[in-house]
């Protein structure tokens, strides 16, 4: 059983959270303007790295709100776990978020 | 639209209907109310239960230190709780703490008298204005969504155990906390009210189920310890 730290409730089982896929997947600014193509691209297309993965998560058996983790593929240790932007995009423009 | 009405319609319904209206509720564990009297046990491995039911419980969605949320709380008469697991009393009601903007607050015992939950929740409502200019928040009667079961006695956290994954030893989980988290697979909240008092709040259409595991559960400190 893997303990998951949800950023408001603390470490639970992973048994009260559902995985909501990759993270940071941006809705397309005008979608009726994609091809279908890229449409089912942005719908079903998805990174699946061996190593480190940005992952969406929501406590659905607590708080029910969504964060965000950086998850090792390989050895399902949580790296990092945070809301919002990803700490290796907030990383490279400088941020200390 | 509907919540004018209500308001309206909780403000013109006599305290009699409201008595004779209680007298017909029946409870989501009222079924096993006697299989609960018999369960209880005494002594050093004691553990009893009892469904409290008919509790008032208004749901509360407001962001802390927001308008909303000091409305909110000026009308319950009690400040939302802070933090993950921490409660709050006051104005007859606890406040739990469910999500960073969700809230519950839980009438005390003698709320269960009447149906006060439609009432209640038009006036605490009220508070946060008219349609159109009203503050980003919501309060709703959730009176009916949640029956209480009350789980005490020096057992009574082993029994918690055997289904709550979550730490419920008295160095992390004091008396006045309490948590959303899952027994058995079953979304629950748990709530600590006193030093060996547990209330676990299933949703009414678990009660059931939640009643019978817990009878299942405390049938082994009926009996003495096996070592």
């Amino acid at each position: 059983m893997l303990l998951i730290t949800c950023p408001n409730c603390g470490p639970r089982d992973e048994t009260e959270f559902h995985y909501g896929g990759q993270a940071h997947v941006p809705y397309p600014e005008d979608p009726h303007a994609l091809s279908d193509a890229e449409w089912s691209r942005y719908l079903f297309y998805r990174e699946n790295p061996k190593g480190l993965f940005a992952e969406r998560w929501v406590h659905n058996g607590g708080c029910r709100k969504w964060f965000n983790a950086i998850r090792d593929t390989v050895s399902y240790e949580f790296k990092t776990i945070y809301t919002g932007e990803s700490p290796l995009e907030a990383g490279a423009k400088g941020d200390s978020q | 639209m509907a919540l004018k009405g209500s308001a309206v319609m909780a403000e013109t319904i006599s305290e009699e209907t409201l008595s004779l209206a209680a007298s017909l509720r029946r409870s989501p564990a009222a079924r096993l109310a006697k299989a609960f009297a018999v369960a209880g046990t005494e002594g050093e491995r004691g553990v009893r239960l009892r469904e409290i039911p008919f509790l008032t419980q208004l749901g509360i969605r407001a962001t802390p230190g927001t308008p909303a949320a000091a409305a909110v709380e000026a009308a319950l008469g009690a400040p939302l709780p802070a933090i993950h697991g921490s409660t709050t009393t006051g104005g007859g009601y606890s406040v739990l703490w469910i999500g960073p903007d969700e809230f519950l607050a839980v009438g005390d015992e003698g709320s269960a008298d009447l149906d006060r939950g439609p009432a209640e929740t038009a006036r605490v409502a009220a508070t946060l204005g008219e349609a159109g200019s009203r503050l980003p928040g919501a309060v709703v009667d959730l009176s009916a969504n949640r029956t209480t079961f009350e789980l005490s006695g020096p057992a009574a956290r082993l029994v918690l155990e055997k289904g709550v994954s979550f730490d419920l030893h008295p160095r992390s989980f004091r008396a006045g906390q309490a948590i959303v988290t899952v027994l058995d697979h079953v979304p629950v909240l748990v709530w600590k009210t006193e030093e060996e008092t547990f209330r676990v709040l299933p949703r009414a259409s678990f009660a059931d189920h939640v009643g019978r595991w817990l009878l299942d559960a405390m049938r082994e400190f009926s009996a003495p310890e096996v070592h």
